[in-house]
């Protein structure tokens, strides 16, 4: 299933420039395997330890995945996922 | 000046001192580092601060900008507000000594002029002439307000569904108001994937959030200093984000390391609406980090459901031996009450979380009686009125002394 990943500028120089990358794959761990594949350096950068980490988030259609299924969520045809760094804000 | 890095407070890799936030290697946040190795001379550093502005800038030696100490009678001025002993809420509860840091008395009302007089001061250094940012309120109130008086242009982005009088007091000030259909944190989404696209926008909470994050160390400067160069036994503070209460631990240990004041960081109580308690759950379930959550609750300026500082902030409170308590809608309005009628401070729902803390933490016996407290009271009650609506009653009556007498000989004696 193709999936479009977007990249926060501080992952852009990592992988050419670019805003976003495509993607396969069935859940949202499936999908980032796919994007680690041809881009074997973002996967230190998002990931410790198998998971991602504690300061990424990851968001299908605006909702965080850790409220969906983390990275089991299933995706559908044409999906967006965004990568955003967790540790801005503060009201 | 005496910042000397950005740090990433995960993996310590270094960064120069620009408008960045977050670390490459591993998305970890960045941290203002200092050298204050020149600070020998304790009795000359004290007499610098005393001698120095009443406002925030008198620690100029403690806040990242590279300037000289800016000038104090123009901009809108931050801080140095009332630290009051409050016997009679002491008395209420059973305590030795109570105070309170009335933070409602900065120019917007609430403690967001601190964070943003920095922010927006090392904006304009690094070369900005716009200030952006995500809020639920006070923040709003603050940035549209230091954009005027500084006469930058600024994008304020709030949830649709905001307290009316946070709103008015933020479009007064003629910014560029977007109210978004959503809540806090899709604000703040909408705004770190902005920033990433608008590179002459400083972010204040995003981009600057370094900067931004070490004006809350003046609210420890400010106790240590009011209470004669002494540090509390125990300060309670609202937690949002987090970076109030870590930053205000960061202070106190500053002051500590360079000799200015003596002893141990205070226990550190952090203080949360139940609605919107991620950090608190953490805290009572031993995580060292907090499981988002979407917030249900009247104190929307402490609703930030994903905490960036969270996992710091449960790190603060256990190496005080202090902790991290919620607080239902109930307790809130009375917290709101029990302030305003001990000690004539009317506070916002934030106010009314960290005083019913207070109260929870006297009622289960976590206080001794000998410790001397400090409450940070972070906002305006002006600006919540809703929480106090219908919570007393009042007597209408015509212009008679036989009306008036009528009323009261019918009224149950409050
Ligand atoms: C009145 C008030 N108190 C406390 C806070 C908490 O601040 P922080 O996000 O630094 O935890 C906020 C806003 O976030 C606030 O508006
Ligand atoms: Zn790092």
């Amino acid at each position: 299933m193709a999936i479009t990943v977007k990249l926060p500028t501080q992952l852009r120089e990592t992988v050419g420039g670019v805003a976003s990358l495509q993607a396969e794959g069935a859940t949202v761990g499936e999908a980032l395997e796919s994007v680690f594949a041809s881009h074997g350096e973002l996967r230190d950068r998002l990931y410790q330890d198998g998971d991602l980490r504690r300061f990424v988030n990851v968001y299908l259609g605006g909702e965080d995945i850790r409220f969906l299924d983390g990275l089991k969520t299933a995706l559908p045809e044409g999906a967006e996922l965004t990568i955003l760094p967790a540790v801005a804000g503060g009201c | 000046m005496a910042a000397k890095q950005l740090k990433c407070r995960e993996c310590g890799t270094e960064y120069p001192l620009e408008a960045r936030y977050v670390c490459s290697k591993c998305f970890g946040p960045l941290e203002v580092g200092y050298d204050h190795e020149h600070i020998t001379d304790v009795s000359e550093m004290r007499r610098r601060i005393q001698g120095g502005p009443q406002n925030i800038w008198r620690y100029h030696d403690f806040l990242p900008l590279e300037g000289p100490q800016p000038r104090t009678r123009t901009g809108l001025p931050a801080g140095c507000t009332p630290l009051i002993r409050a016997d009679r809420l002491a008395e209420r509860l059973g305590l030795g000594e109570v105070w309170v840091k009335n933070d409602a008395a900065n120019p917007t009302h609430s403690f967001k002029d601190r964070v943003v007089s920095v922010a927006a001061t090392r904006a304009r250094e690094l070369g900005f002439d716009t200030l952006a940012c995500a809020s639920t309120g006070n923040l709003a109130n603050s940035v549209a307000a230091h954009g005027a008086a500084l006469g930058m242009a600024s994008y304020v982005l709030i949830p649709a569904d905001l307290e009316e009088q946070k709103v008015l007091a933020t479009g007064v000030y003629g910014t560029n108001l977007v109210k978004v259909r959503g809540n806090y944190d899709d604000v703040n989404r909408l705004c770190t994937e902005l920033s990433g696209d608008r590179e002459n926008w400083a972010f204040v909470n995003i981009n600057m959030r370094p900067y931004y994050a070490e004006g809350s160390k003046t609210v420890s400067y400010e106790i240590a200093e009011q209470l004669g160069w002494e540090i509390p036994d125990r300060v309670v503070v609202p937690i949002a984000s987090g970076s109030l209460f870590t930053k205000i631990g960061k202070g106190f240990q500053e002051f500590i390391d360079v000799g200015l004041i003596d002893g141990d960081v205070p226990i550190m109580n952090g203080a949360q609406a139940t609605g919107c308690s991620p950090v608190a759950a953490a805290f009572r379930d031993g995580q060292d980090f907090c499981r988002p959550v979407k917030p249900h609750t009247i104190a929307k300026s402490l609703a930030i459901g994903n905490p960036a500082d969270g996992p710091y902030a449960l790190d603060l409170a256990r190496a005080t031996a202090g902790s991290i308590d919620s607080v239902n809608d109930q307790e809130i309005r009375a917290g709101i009450r029990l302030l305003a009628e001990t000690t004539g401070v009317f506070t916002e729902t934030a106010g009314g979380v960290t005083t019913a803390v207070l109260q929870k933490l006297a009622e289960t016996g976590a206080i001794g009686s000998d410790e001397r407290v400090v409450i940070v009271i972070t906002g305006e009650g002006l600006k919540t009125l809703d929480a106090v609506r219908h919570s007393f009653m009042d007597y209408e009556v015509d212009p008679t002394i036989e009306s008036f007498e009528q009323a009261f000989a019918g009224a149950v004696q409050v």
